[in-house]
């Protein structure tokens, strides 16, 4: 046999340009690693980190009440807009609406999520985390749209609701101030339920991923130690899946805070966050003003992310 | 308890919640399916008088369906290019080298889809104006490559954390340079990450609504469009044969998506 | 083949250091030209840092690596004729085995045809024929390990660095793969570099051998030399099993206080009070513990003052029964003068 040193042809005498390219920045690594976080750096930390920053800087400006013409000037004008009657209703509303929503999604997550993770077996698995996967990616207006089928005078729900001779109790409901209306399509209540139902997904893939990485031993252990269901969920899987928890409700409340689509299709005309700075910079021209009015969901976003962090809940993003 | 069984039964009620849920989660997407067939053009009436197959004819045939679908495409294709490239570059870096603030990347990333779409989409907008850019296909495009860097990412930057770093060591031990062992070993372990990357952006960016309303200037895309018609009164199942379109058009690449990096985790 | 007067493999004053860690200090070794040669070392010892800055995964802090007397000290590792087979064996999953093993010959070019001709060699070397199809996930361990050394194998390295290449083997297998490395280094005339925390792996297949211990070299030398005169009371304790007799004990048996090393193989057991000659050392205890292992029995012998001596003893004619009923025994204990060490405590 023959596995002498049989000579192997060397590469190239003279080392080629990509192997002298490859060497140069094999010798700088500080220089390739430049050159890597460039591109998508200059992209996401100036552009868009930069377009942020310039909004909340715009939400200093205030309009020359005449011209209409946008003043570069430092005011805090439109942070006392922000605080008149009118301007407090919409942030209240919207962030109760999100603090409704945040708050009714966990418990609707929690069956499904924990299904999932203890529960079902490898090929349900997967085929229930996909049935949740796939709505979290596609279809959002689509989703939104569906609801409007549904929630309309002559829809499916109303039909139902009379089939099942349930007028009387939809109509009581409906009655009540605050979250009625003329029907669900334009109620409180209908928004409500296509907000929990939009962003249903977005609570229970985090919870998911949390109670999978609560391990089998460790429940096992607290009923062997004589705990019974109810006090091993209380004291041993809550604690464990709080991360999971914030972690979704991250999404739940930022994305309804800013939401302007499902009040746009569903609601009344009442105004959220969302549709007065759509309406500030389009139609009313202030800049300012809607610029000020998303510092306010970034505000909110920015102590939820802290706190979020403080409570382990990136992990489980 | 009557049986001592080491294999876990799910409560009653844990299986009934995640049903009630699954059945929540699908039960609108049905009724969408089901209106793209029915004979009332007018209104939602349930159940619907009469079923036919004429929509999907005529949405086929609408113009406005065309040219929006049209763009919506182009969008997402160059978007997803866009971001597979950042995404890469930066999946690298942060798995390869130890640098100053390397924890803070996957939050960067992750903020345009964790900020409610109406600040991502206000912001872009008003530093385009700013800039003096004409809104166009381009600005639209920007926008979206700017929320799908986070799906190439974290897929990428998963894989490569899963593979094991002596395989870099090896082909160099073995005289392959830095970009032949991109070529030849980094490459193929991250190309069905890559894939799966781009089909979540392509799904995320097709059918996105809120950035694009801010970032679009006359240009309407398919979501753009069905919005502007919901409140048409007159032949509004094309509406719904165009809703049909978007969730198999985001849905399939997302379940294929899955599929890529399923077969990678169990092979391993 | 003209020789070579430059070693295979010289670092000089090689140290690295990581922040305040130094988990190289000022190393200094020459490896031969054709010699198989053991990094032996408990872990975080320095061992695989060592074998790291040869291949060029890494780079020293101060200090100059030359192979075949060319400093390499700054080139990459492709530019370094020297191959690796890695402790996980780093296959790459999306190729074949062809394709792995014909990795290097392809990165240089090789054609094709030549390039699978010595492909199938190199797998028969290693006792894989027909296996150039499979994925490294359809293979089992032991046989991913032969793919990795074939891949090393079959671009004719001056050097090959093995970084624990046994370490994941049960028991059988490893030591049946010893013995096939040993084989196939013996044929193949090329510089093994073998890093391994197992003394007995190291005695049985080097050449030479260095013994490292937090980032230092305590002794280098051939198994023989390091496993019958210890430098150090380190050496004397990881390689093989040794006695350390230090203090008022050490000057009862041999008038110095000097610590020794005496090898639990080398005392024989006798009654006590018999009269022994001046080329002897002898000094009485009682018998503790008692470990019946088969061909052998491992006795622990109390001395006066309470240190002890581990013992080993053939079972020549004696049973289980016999050894077990020894402990409580009052024995005496008795070797040649001449194996004593005087080993240092240097650490």
């Amino acid at each position: 046999m023959s596995i002498e040193p049989a000579p192997i042809p060397s590469a190239d005498q003279s080392p080629s340009l990509w192997r002298r390219i490859s060497t140069f920045f094999y010798r700088r690594p500080s220089l390739a690693l430049l050159l890597l976080l460039a591109p998508p750096l200059l992209w996401l930390g100036v552009v868009y980190l930069g377009s942020l920053f310039a909004l909340a800087a715009q939400s200093f400006y205030h309009l020359e009440p005449f011209s209409g013409k946008v003043l570069r000037d430092f005011s805090l004008s439109n942070y006392q807009e922000l605080l008149s009657a009118s301007s407090r209703d919409i942030i209240g509303r919207t962030s109760l609406m999100a603090l409704a929503v945040t708050l009714f999604s966990i418990p609707l997550a929690f069956p499904i999520s924990y299904y999932i993770a203890r529960f079902a077996k490898p090929r349900m698995k997967t085929v229930m985390f996909m049935a949740v996967l796939v709505p979290l990616w596609s279809s959002y207006l689509v989703r939104v749209y569906a609801w409007k089928l549904i929630l309309a005078k002559e829809g499916i729900l109303s039909w139902a609701v009379t089939k099942l001779g349930l007028d009387g109790v939809l109509n009581q409901v409906l009655a009540i101030p605050g979250i009625g209306g003329p029907s669900l399509s334009v109620s409180y209540l209908g928004m409500f339920i296509v907000f929990v139902y939009v962003w249903l997904p977005y609570m229970i893939l985090p919870i998911e991923a949390a109670l999978e990485r609560v391990p089998r031993s460790l429940l096992e252990a607290s009923s062997d130690l004589g705990a019974r269901p109810l006090s091993t969920f209380r004291r041993v899987i809550m604690p464990l899946i709080i991360p999971g928890v914030v972690a979704g409700s991250i999404f739940t409340f930022s994305l309804t805070l800013g939401d302007f689509i499902i009040p746009g299709v569903i609601g009344n005309s009442s105004f959220f966050i969302g549709a007065t700075v759509y309406s500030q910079q389009g139609t009313a021209g202030n800049m300012p003003l809607a610029a000020a009015f998303t510092v306010v969901p970034m505000a909110i976003m920015a102590i939820y992310l802290i706190i979020a962090r403080k409570l382990g809940a990136f992990d489980a993003l | 308890m009557p049986s001592k069984t080491r294999e876990p039964r799910s409560p009653l009620g844990i299986r009934i919640g995640a049903w009630l849920a699954l059945v929540f989660l699908y039960f609108p997407l049905a009724t969408i399916v089901l209106y793209a067939f029915t004979t009332d053009e007018r209104s939602f009436t349930f159940p619907p008088p009469g079923l036919t197959f004429d929509w999907f004819g005529i949405t086929a045939a609408n113009q406005g369906f065309r040219d929006s679908l049209g763009l919506s495409i182009e969008v997402a294709l160059i978007a997803t290019a866009m971001a597979l490239v950042l995404g890469t570059l930066l999946a690298l870096a942060v798995a390869r080298f130890s640098f100053f603030g390397r924890d803070a990347i996957s939050f960067l990333v992750v903020l345009p889809i964790a900020l409610p779409g109406i600040v991502t989409g206000i912001a872009l907008r008003s530093t385009i104006g700013i800039m003096g850019i004409p809104f166009s296909f381009w600005t639209i495009v920007i926008g979206h490559a700017t929320f799908c860097v986070v799906t190439v990412y974290n897929n990428v930057v998963a894989r490569l954390r899963r593979s094991s770093p002596s395989m870099i060591e090896a082909s160099m031990d073995l005289g392959a340079s830095t970009l032949q062992t991109f070529r030849y070993v980094v490459l193929p372990s991250i190309a069905t990450a890559l894939l799966a990357g781009g089909m979540l952006a392509f799904a995320l960016s097709f059918d996105e609504i809120i950035v694009t309303t801010f970032t679009a200037g006359q240009q309407e895309t398919l979501p753009i469009w069905i919005f502007s018609q919901l409140n048409r009164s007159h032949q509004r199942p094309v509406t719904n044969v165009a809703a049909v379109f978007v969730i198999l058009a985001t849905a399939i690449p997302i379940l294929l998506a899955s599929r890529l990096t399923q077969d990678v985790s169990s092979e391993q | 083949m003209p020789t070579n007067p430059a070693p295979a493999v010289r670092l000089a004053n090689v140290s690295r250091h990581f922040g305040e860690v130094r988990a190289l200090d000022n190393i200094d070794l020459d490896i031969l030209d054709g010699e198989f040669f053991s990094l032996l070392g408990p872990s975080g010892s320095g061992k695989t840092t060592t074998l790291r800055l040869i291949a060029g995964f890494d780079h020293p802090t101060t200090g100059k690596i030359e192979l075949q007397g060319q400093d390499v000290t700054k080139l990459p590792p492709y530019e370094r004729d020297v191959n690796t087979v890695f402790q996980d064996y780093a296959l790459f999953p999306h190729m074949t085995v062809g394709q792995n093993v014909a990795y290097g010959l392809m990165i240089k070019r090789v054609p094709k045809p030549d390039r699978q001709k010595r492909v199938e060699e190199i797998l028969e070397l290693v006792q894989l024929p027909g296996m150039v199809g499979r994925k490294p996930g359809q293979l089992s361990g032991g046989q991913r390990q032969r793919v990795a050394l074939a891949r090393a194998l079959i671009n004719h390295p001056r050097v090959l660095l093995l970084d624990e290449p046994l370490g994941a083997l049960d028991l059988k297998l490893r030591q049946q793969m010893q013995i096939e490395l040993k084989a196939i280094q013996q044929r193949v005339g090329i510089t093994f570099v073998f890093v391994t925390h197992d003394q007995e792996e190291a005695l049985t297949m080097s050449d030479r051998l260095a013994v490292f211990n937090h980032g230092h070299i305590e002794q280098i030398g051939s198994p023989a030399e390091v496993y019958e005169h210890p430098s150090t009371s380190f050496v004397a304790g990881f390689v093989g099993v040794s006695n350390l007799v230090s203090g008022p004990i050490a000057k009862a048996i041999t008038g110095s206080p000097d610590t020794f090393s005496i090898r639990p193989e080398k005392i024989r057991m006798q009654e006590p009070g018999t009269t022994i000659g001046s080329d002897l050392c002898a000094v009485e205890g009682t018998v503790r513990d008692v470990v019946y292992l088969g061909m052998h029995t491992r006795y622990l012998v109390e001395l006066a003052g309470g240190s002890d001596l581990t013992v080993v003893q053939q079972n020549l004619d004696t049973t289980s029964m016999d050894v077990h009923a020894a402990r409580g025994r009052r024995v005496q204990l008795v070797w040649q003068r001449e194996h004593n060490r005087v080993v240092t405590a240097k650490s």
